[in-house]
């Protein structure tokens, strides 16, 4: 029973045995040769990576960054949730007390003395970002970038803290 | 034998060897150009302005990477199969006139190594050479792929030969002379063979791509069935020597076909070009002319690369033996009979 087309898109090919011309090759080459020619002349769709890059998504996941408040304070107080969340373990922690003098520093009495993000192991599935209580860590960055050593992809405070306000804004009067 | 002609023997030689790895090896360059246009891409622009830089980079490349010599292959037929490939690939070049003869110091110079007087069948033996490279590559890497490889190249260049060959006689019953540069010199101007002989040319062309290896016939190549067939167990230089041979057979093909079909460096307005530039400007601009047709015949083998899928091994047979050797022997029979009443009115 020859089964009946439900989507009613079904096309029925008629396979003829092909005549002379079709036999022949060379005007169905031809014709491909056309369409390959006019190719030469299309619009490059090619993006030149380091100059240029692509436009990113608004949610798109980057690169980790640890934020700092208003004042300039590191916001993260080690609780380990994000490390405790991460599917991949990318993320570890030693935390340590806030000593008195240091209140202009951290936010909390707990901060975290060194955090490390394996940037190998990382599958940027946002899941530390939704985890924070303290909103402290965002996948706000840009590619991560690549590098030769396997050591040299685990990111320390020096590469996830936010830059201080007061050097930021001396980093812009630079420039301005 | 004078100096001078010495002289002028070893300028040409070393001219056209130098010429002939500058082509080759921008060859490589072009060929990713072209590849990349075709698909809408940009291609290599790293390495030097338009990526002009990337040939040295990929020599560079080919020198540096490991040698790998497989334990179970033959070391001595191993070494010598790209060594032979990339010699017989030199050998075509030197009967092909690449310009008229060009007056100089005081001197008359034929652009042209040596004009031997057989120059046609010399081509012929040298692009039979080229076979051996493959096959002793082939078959002293000792691996079924590359064996396989071996196998479909010595078969298919054999069969191709013959249409080759047949389509070749058709031109010689015009030309009357088996010497490149009494061929060439006949094409005066605008009467190019291939107005006389179009079939016989369309045949050639189909020959030529399967004698270079090149897609849609390469078949002993064959990435995808062969993992690179002959080449599979090469690296490095060799690997190199395999590549260069392809891109020089490539070359000389084109010239060939340039010289027998497109009339050399000749070109409509050729006489008034002459006397207006002189004996040595003159014959220069034929020679630019000359080239132009090679690159343009080079840029056609790549076009077809990037548009035509790969031939299956048994309709690659079935094309040569049952299609090109009739229309060959076809070809032949007409232009005879054509020949000879047109002799006898």
């Amino acid at each position: 029973m020859i089964m009946e087309s439900l989507s009613g898109r079904k096309k029925v090919l008629e396979q003829k045995p092909m005549n002379f011309w079709e036999r022949m090759y060379l005007p169905a080459i031809f014709k491909g040769m056309a369409i390959t020619f006019m190719h030469m002349f299309k619009k490059k769709e090619t993006i030149h990576y380091p100059e240029q890059e692509r436009e990113f998504s608004e949610n798109w996941r980057g690169m980790h960054s640890l934020k700092r408040d208003e004042q300039g304070r590191e916001r993260c107080t080690a609780c380990g949730l994000c490390a405790l969340s991460c599917p991949a373990e990318a993320i570890t922690m030693i935390a340590a007390e806030r000593e008195k003098g240091e209140e202009h520093l951290y936010r909390e009495e707990k901060y975290a003395a060194v955090y490390e993000i394996n940037m190998l192991r990382c599958i940027f599935c946002g899941l530390c970002e939704e985890a924070c209580p303290k909103e402290a860590i965002y996948l706000d960055g840009p590619i991560v970038p690549a590098d030769y050593l396997r050591k040299d992809f685990i990111y320390g405070k020096d590469k996830l803290v936010e830059m201080p306000i007061t050097e930021l804004e001396a980093l812009k009067g630079a420039t301005v | 034998m004078e100096t001078a002609f010495l002289i002028e023997k070893t300028a040409l030689v070393l001219v056209l060897f130098i010429l002939t790895l500058t082509i080759a090896a921008y060859s490589t360059w072009a060929e990713r150009k072209v590849a990349a246009w075709l698909q809408d891409r940009v291609g290599p622009n790293r390495a030097g302005i338009f990526g002009l830089l990337q040939p040295l980079a990929d020599g560079g490349k080919m020198f540096f990477k490991e040698e790998i010599i497989p334990s179970g292959a033959n070391k001595y037929l191993f070494v010598a199969g790209p060594s032979l490939a990339l010699l017989v690939s030199f050998l075509g070049s030197a009967v092909l006139p690449f310009g008229d003869t060009i007056e100089i110091f005081g001197r008359t110079v034929p652009l042209q190594v040596t004009d031997i007087n057989v120059g046609v069948l010399y081509i012929f033996g040298v692009v039979s050479l080229g076979v051996y490279g493959i096959m002793i590559g082939g078959w002293a890497s000792n691996n079924k792929y590359s064996l396989m490889g071996a196998i479909r190249g010595a078969s298919q260049n054999i069969s191709y030969e013959i249409a080759m060959g047949l389509s070749i006689i058709a031109l010689l019953l015009v030309t009357n002379s088996l010497s490149f540069k009494e061929i060439a010199a006949q094409q005066h101007g605008w009467h190019w063979n291939v107005l006389v002989q179009p079939l016989g040319f369309l045949i050639f062309l189909v020959c030529a791509f399967a004698e270079t290896n090149r897609v849609p016939f390469d078949l002993p190549e064959c990435e995808t069935e062969l993992i690179g067939g002959y080449q599979t167990e090469y690296s490095a230089f060799k690997m190199g020597a395999y590549m260069f041979a392809e891109y020089i057979n490539m070359f000389v093909s084109s010239a060939v076909m340039a010289v027998l079909y497109f009339g050399g460096y000749n070109y409509p307005g050729m006489d008034a070009v002459n006397a207006m530039l002189g004996p040595t400007w003159g014959p220069l601009v034929g020679v630019a002319v000359m080239f132009i047709k090679i690159i343009a015949f080079i840029f056609f083998f790549m076009w077809v690369r990037w548009t035509v899928p790969r031939f299956r091994y048994d309709q690659l047979m079935d094309l040569g033996w049952k299609v090109l050797i009739p229309l060959a022997i076809a070809n032949i029979v007409i232009t005879a009979i054509v020949i000879t009443v047109v002799d006898k009115l």
